[in-house]
């Protein structure tokens, strides 16, 4: 178990910048999400760590020692990829001892590791089976439990839950978190998934075009996500633009936006109170219901204010006394209002 | 036309082929077990041929010495060409579309055209005629054969796999030996037989670079029909088309041939 550190990471094929001066540490047994598009770096610098991707120029150090000319196999990693890389030749325990083996751990002690691997991941009885006789979630557990088995100073995931369907991926999310949390592994992954990102990590990082925007902890992000960009990204965001003045935002009806100075401001959707009547609350605007969204629990208001579709969510049954289409004003509380750079 | 009888026309098609085919085949086999020298009918049973051929010891020498040198080729090509293929997956490097393709012609040259070539060039570096320059001849013949196959079955391998085996901390040699060989393993088995069925089938080659009294079975078979026909020819034929449908029929088992196993 150790930190991982990347400094002043850059790496270009051709003229496309896949990291563009990336540098992050990762808190020892911390869970780090890499957050971003398609396209942002990510993979590129989960791969620049397990030592797969050789950066131009930069540093990447796990627990204090510089591994850049370190190469793959001497990094003490584990890895988890997106279709687990099972080897389909091998039984599901011989999977799991194939680092032990490597590491010429005798038959004895390697024997009892892996059988403790499968326990962690609940699979102790399907040693036997091959990795086609499984299920998606098993395998996903097989490469969890061949990835750990070895004690690697940190466990890098790439979109591990990915390949899984919905139901079994929030499961496998659970089972994730807590097999980190049993283990005490740093571990760093790779998702494109929001929400998979909210909810594993402590700590997450969104890049864009090979730069690292934003990191620190879900919540703080979620909550002042800073630029347009992380606002949208990460969640759901209402934009709204207009001119600082000395009592606040100046907005293009002319609703002034009190308690702030910047320029642009976000809401996020839950945020947003919907009413038919003027409510008391400063900050409020009139605008139009265009379309009502039923989602069991949760419902959707799609609104035009000014040419821009807003959307406001809350719960079905606070949403049911509004007519369908028709004049609404929204309102949010003054504390909600996310300021971002310009 | 109806559908029943355009099926039944399929039908003869196919049975057509087939006679086409095999027909000389069982009549050389049939005439390898008749009694008479001269392929007097009726046929009358007999295994004369065979216990003739057991005692011609030219015959059997020549079989012999096609038999190591075919194994010889086997081993050498199949290592070659599967190093190769791995090389051809696994690197990029300038030039590799262009060495690809230059693997390929041995397969489309006449074989009359690159024996004619290969003597001239033995006789210049000074190796001449005989049986290491037949290896070495049979070994070129050979190779794009294992390439092709041993490639096509490298192509449905996932990369990933080798990954996985080296943040596992496996040694490129380990991955290699225990993930990417036994995934290629058919395609390897496969080109091993057809290096073989290449080697020990071939002729015009083998003729253009061996030696009078060290012919390969082949050259040996050739050069006795045009001293003059006997029977034991047939039988030695019947147990060569034996061995090589064997050896097809397996290489057929572990490549891909005709769809999925």
């Amino acid at each position: 178990m150790a930190e991982v550190r990347v400094e002043s990471l850059i790496k270009s094929y051709g003229t496309l910048k896949a990291l563009n001066d990336v540098s992050l540490t990762f808190p020892d047994g911390g869970f780090f999400g890499l957050l971003g598009p398609s396209g942002s770096g990510k993979t590129t610098l989960l791969r620049a760590i397990a030592g797969f991707v050789i950066p131009d120029t930069g540093r990447v150090i796990i627990g204090e020692q510089p591994v850049e000319n370190v190469p793959v196999e001497h990094r003490e990693i584990g890895m988890v990829f997106q279709n687990y890389a099972l080897f389909p030749n091998m039984s599901v325990a011989d999977n799991v001892a194939f680092g032990l083996e490597v590491r010429k751990v005798p038959a004895a002690d390697r024997k009892k590791r892996v059988a403790e691997a499968l326990e962690l991941v609940q699979l102790g009885h399907l040693g036997d089976r091959k990795p086609h006789q499984l299920s998606g979630g098993q395998r996903q557990r097989v490469a969890m439990a061949r990835a750990i088995v070895t004690q690697p100073r940190v466990l890098l995931l790439d979109e591990p839950l990915s390949a899984l369907d919905k139901s079994l991926r929030v499961d496998m999310q659970i089972e994730l978190k807590r097999i980190q949390r049993e283990v005490g592994i740093t571990t760093i992954f790779v998702t494109h998934d929001q929400e998979e990102a909210l909810t594993l990590s402590d700590q997450i990082g969104i890049l864009k075009d090979g730069r690292v925007i934003r990191h620190g902890p879900p919540r703080a992000v979620y909550d002042d996500p800073r630029d347009e960009f992380t606002a949208r990204f990460l969640g759901e965001a209402n934009l709204f633009s207009g001119t600082p003045e000395d009592g606040g935002l100046r907005l293009r009806d002319g609703s002034l936006i009190a308690g702030t100075k910047a320029g642009k401001i976000a809401v996020r959707p839950e945020n947003l109170e919907i009413s038919e009547t003027e409510p008391s609350t400063p900050n409020r605007l009139k605008a139009q219901l265009v379309q009502r969204v039923f989602g069991g629990a949760m419902g959707t208001c799609i609104i035009n204010w000014q040419g821009e579709t807003i959307k406001v969510i809350g719960r079905d049954q606070d949403l049911q006394g509004l007519s369908d289409t028709g004049p609404v004003w929204i309102s949010w509380a003054a504390e909600r209002t996310v300021e971002l750079d310009a | 036309m109806s559908n029943r009888f355009l099926a039944g026309l399929g039908r003869v098609y196919v049975a057509l082929i087939l006679v086409f085919l095999y027909a000389p085949i069982l009549v050389m086999a049939a005439m390898s077990f008749n009694a008479s020298e001269f392929y007097q009918l009726p046929f009358s049973f007999s295994t004369e041929w065979y216990d003739r051929l057991w005692r011609n010891n030219e015959i059997l020498a020549a079989a012999w010495r096609s038999v190591w040198i075919a194994v010889i080729v086997t081993i050498v090509a199949t290592s070659l060409g599967t190093a190769a293929s791995v090389a051809l997956f696994r690197y990029d490097f300038r030039g590799k579309k262009v060495l690809q393709v230059l693997l390929f012609p041995p397969i489309a040259i006449p074989w009359l055209i690159t024996g004619t070539a290969m003597l001239v060039f033995f006789f210049g570096i000074g190796l001449g005629r005989g049986t290491p320059a037949v290896i070495i001849g049979h070994v070129a013949l050979a190779l794009p054969y294992v390439i092709v196959v041993v490639t096509a079955r490298l192509t449905t391998f996932d990369r990933t796999l080798e990954e996985a085996a080296r943040s596992l901390g496996a040694s490129p040699w380990k991955v290699t030996r225990s993930v990417t060989i036994p995934w290629i393993l058919p395609g390897i088995i496969a080109g091993g037989l057809f290096a073989f069925a290449v080697s020990f089938d071939q002729f015009v080659v083998s003729y253009f670079l061996s030696e009078p009294g060290d012919s390969t079975l082949p050259v040996l078979i050739y050069t006795s029909i045009r001293k003059g026909f006997t029977p034991e020819i047939n039988a030695i034929s019947t147990i060569i088309i034996a061995a090589s449908m064997s050896i097809m029929l397996l290489a057929a088992r572990y490549s891909n041939f005709g769809g999925e196993r």
